[in-house]
């Protein structure tokens, strides 16, 4: 399985997630855990997502959502999970 | 499944701690390019670097945007040209022609250094060996990107000292040339005992005729990361200290794992080795001098700075071992002073002399690194920096090297500046005795006794 991890962080408003899981739908990435706190005001999400099915390409999705991102006032990165799987696990 | 807390830890190393992979390097051999004709030869050499090169750096941007780290340097090494041009150069301006061939083809397919204008002269030179070093002055002034090393010595063959004598004659004449800009070609050109064959960190790389066709070498880096991780252990032992080094660097250096082989897998080149060293520049919290603070030293080169880096290099090798199928190159430390802020300002408070780094070298992974001297010191003085450094090389079995830049036209107290990732440095003082009678002496100084282990 092909796996990436988006993370969200800024300041908290209203529809982020919303803005995120929508840009994932029109392009067939499925979630496949979503784990989010707010720590003084300030928004924190990580996502755990399935590319098996994406229409576009990794960069062209990283691109897209660090846009999305833009619109609403937060920071987005999607990261390859291998580079946490690798640092992290043995 | 990964978790938060882990992600976090991940992207505040790359975000916050400088944690990068520093270079990924593609090997190519040059054998094949071999040829009496000059004209030819150099045609031979731009079309097989460009062929093999020229997806390198986007490929490197491609794994950088996938995985959300930095690749600092997209590099290559070639084989070394004294081997390549001994059939078709007749004299400096003609080797001088490949280093030019050289400059071209890096910046046409986009890498900031091209290393292997070399010559390993360990036990003797050739005419062409020779001759490609009396060329390095002119290369390295009239190119941009290309990057110079010699190896004088090794444990197997001893010190070729007649290498030794001509390579600080030539290390000044390059100051001399590229004077106009502080002396910078001295920066892009090292003199090695025990060179490696796989090292992908400049300006010594190069592609040793022990190597395959190509081959991509990974160089990690981040000092800040072991810096912040040694901060959580203030005041506790030894053990405890150890202990956090080699685990924070075996992350580390399982990212440039990881980097290697996608590289290896895109490019379908194979993976030889991951340099794990601790490489610093310029930036603030990306210093090797400031791990050795955050050990307990009031500043790099007080007393205990040679038992803290011996540590530090150690742990990081262990801690790295285990990350990587295969590491390699110069693995450990490095402490150069214009690319690390730390030991600038260990140098300006006066608490790092030329003889404690000689010192440090012992232990580190590599050796006198970036150190700017006055322009007038002589070419012998130089020749006696470098015989001391190699012996300390051959008699412990370990890579030595040194890239020291005499400022033509500056003394000590004042300052150089080199730009981007080589830096600024203060000019250090050099011990004024002579040593010509020494390093006059010609010939060579044979293999210590414990070399011969067959």
């Amino acid at each position: 399985m092909k796996r990436a991890i988006i993370t969200v962080v800024g300041k908290d408003t209203v529809g982020i997630i919303a803005a995120v899981c929508t840009y994932l739908a029109a392009h067939k990435i499925n979630i496949l855990e979503i784990s989010q706190t707010i720590v003084q005001e300030y928004f924190n999400m990580m996502m755990i997502v399935d590319l098996k099915n994406a229409d576009l390409a990794f960069g062209d999705m990283a691109d897209g959502l660090e846009a999305v991102g833009e619109g609403i006032g937060v920071i987005i990165k999607c990261q390859k999970e291998e580079i946490f799987d690798k640092m992290h696990r043995i | 499944m990964i978790n938060t807390v882990e992600v976090r830890e991940t992207n505040e190393m790359i975000e916050k701690e400088h944690l990068d992979v520093r270079t990924i390097t593609l090997g190519i051999s040059l054998l094949d390019c071999i040829d009496s004709d000059l004209e030819r030869l150099n045609q031979k050499i731009y079309a097989k670097i460009h062929e093999a090169a020229k997806d390198l750096v986007k490929t490197g941007e491609a794994i950088a945007r996938e995985f959300g780290i930095p690749i600092i340097n997209k590099r290559i090494s070639i084989t070394p040209v004294a081997l390549v041009g001994g059939a078709a150069c007749k004299n400096v301006e003609d080797f001088a022609s490949i280093a030019v061939t050289l400059d071209r083809v890096a910046k046409d397919v986009g890498v900031n250094f091209i290393g292997g204008y070399s010559a390993l002269v360990s036990k003797g030179m050739t005419p062409a060996e020779e001759l490609l070093i009396r060329s390095i002055p002119l290369a390295l002034s009239t190119t941009e990107r290309v990057c110079s090393s010699v190896n004088v010595g090794s444990t197997k063959t001893g010190i070729n000292m007649d290498a030794v004598k001509l390579m600080g004659e030539m290390i000044l004449r390059t100051a001399e040339y590229t004077k106009e800009e502080d002396s910078l070609g001295c920066a892009k050109l090292v003199v090695f005992c025990n060179a490696p064959d796989d090292n992908p960190f400049m300006a010594g790389a190069f592609h040793g005729v022990t190597e395959a066709d190509k081959v991509i070498n990974v160089g990690v880096s981040g000092p800040g990361v072991v810096k912040t991780a040694l901060e959580a252990v203030r005041g506790e032992n030894f053990e405890v200290l150890c202990e956090t080094i080699k685990r924070t660097a075996f992350k580390v250096t399982r990212v440039g794992q990881l980097v290697a082989q996608e590289a290896s897998k895109l490019l379908n080149v194979p993976f030889g080795i991951v340099d794990l060293s601790l490489a610093p520049t310029p930036a603030i919290g990306d210093s090797v001098a400031d791990i050795l603070c955050e050990m307990g030293l009031e500043y790099a080169g007080a007393p205990g700075t040679t038992a803290a880096l011996a540590v530090l290099n150690d742990q990081v090798k262990k801690g790295g071992v285990m990350a990587s199928s295969f590491v390699g190159g110069l693995s450990g430390a490095f402490i150069p002073v214009s690319e690390d802020q730390g030991m600038i300002d260990a140098v300006s408070a006066g608490a790092l002399s030329l003889e404690k780094l000689e010192a440090m070298t012992c232990v580190c992974s590599v050796g006198l690194d970036m150190i700017a001297i006055p322009g007038d010191t002589k070419a012998s003085t130089i020749s006696g920096i470098l015989a001391d450094e190699m012996a300390i090389g051959m008699v412990n079995q370990k890579t030595t090297a040194v890239r020291i830049i005499p400022v033509i036209g500056k003394g000590v107290g004042e300052t150089v500046e080199f730009g981007g990732l080589l830096g600024y440095a203060p000019i250090m003082g050099v011990n004024p005795f002579s040593c010509e009678a020494f390093v006059s002496r010609g010939g060579r100084i044979p293999a210590p006794i414990h070399s011969f282990k067959n």
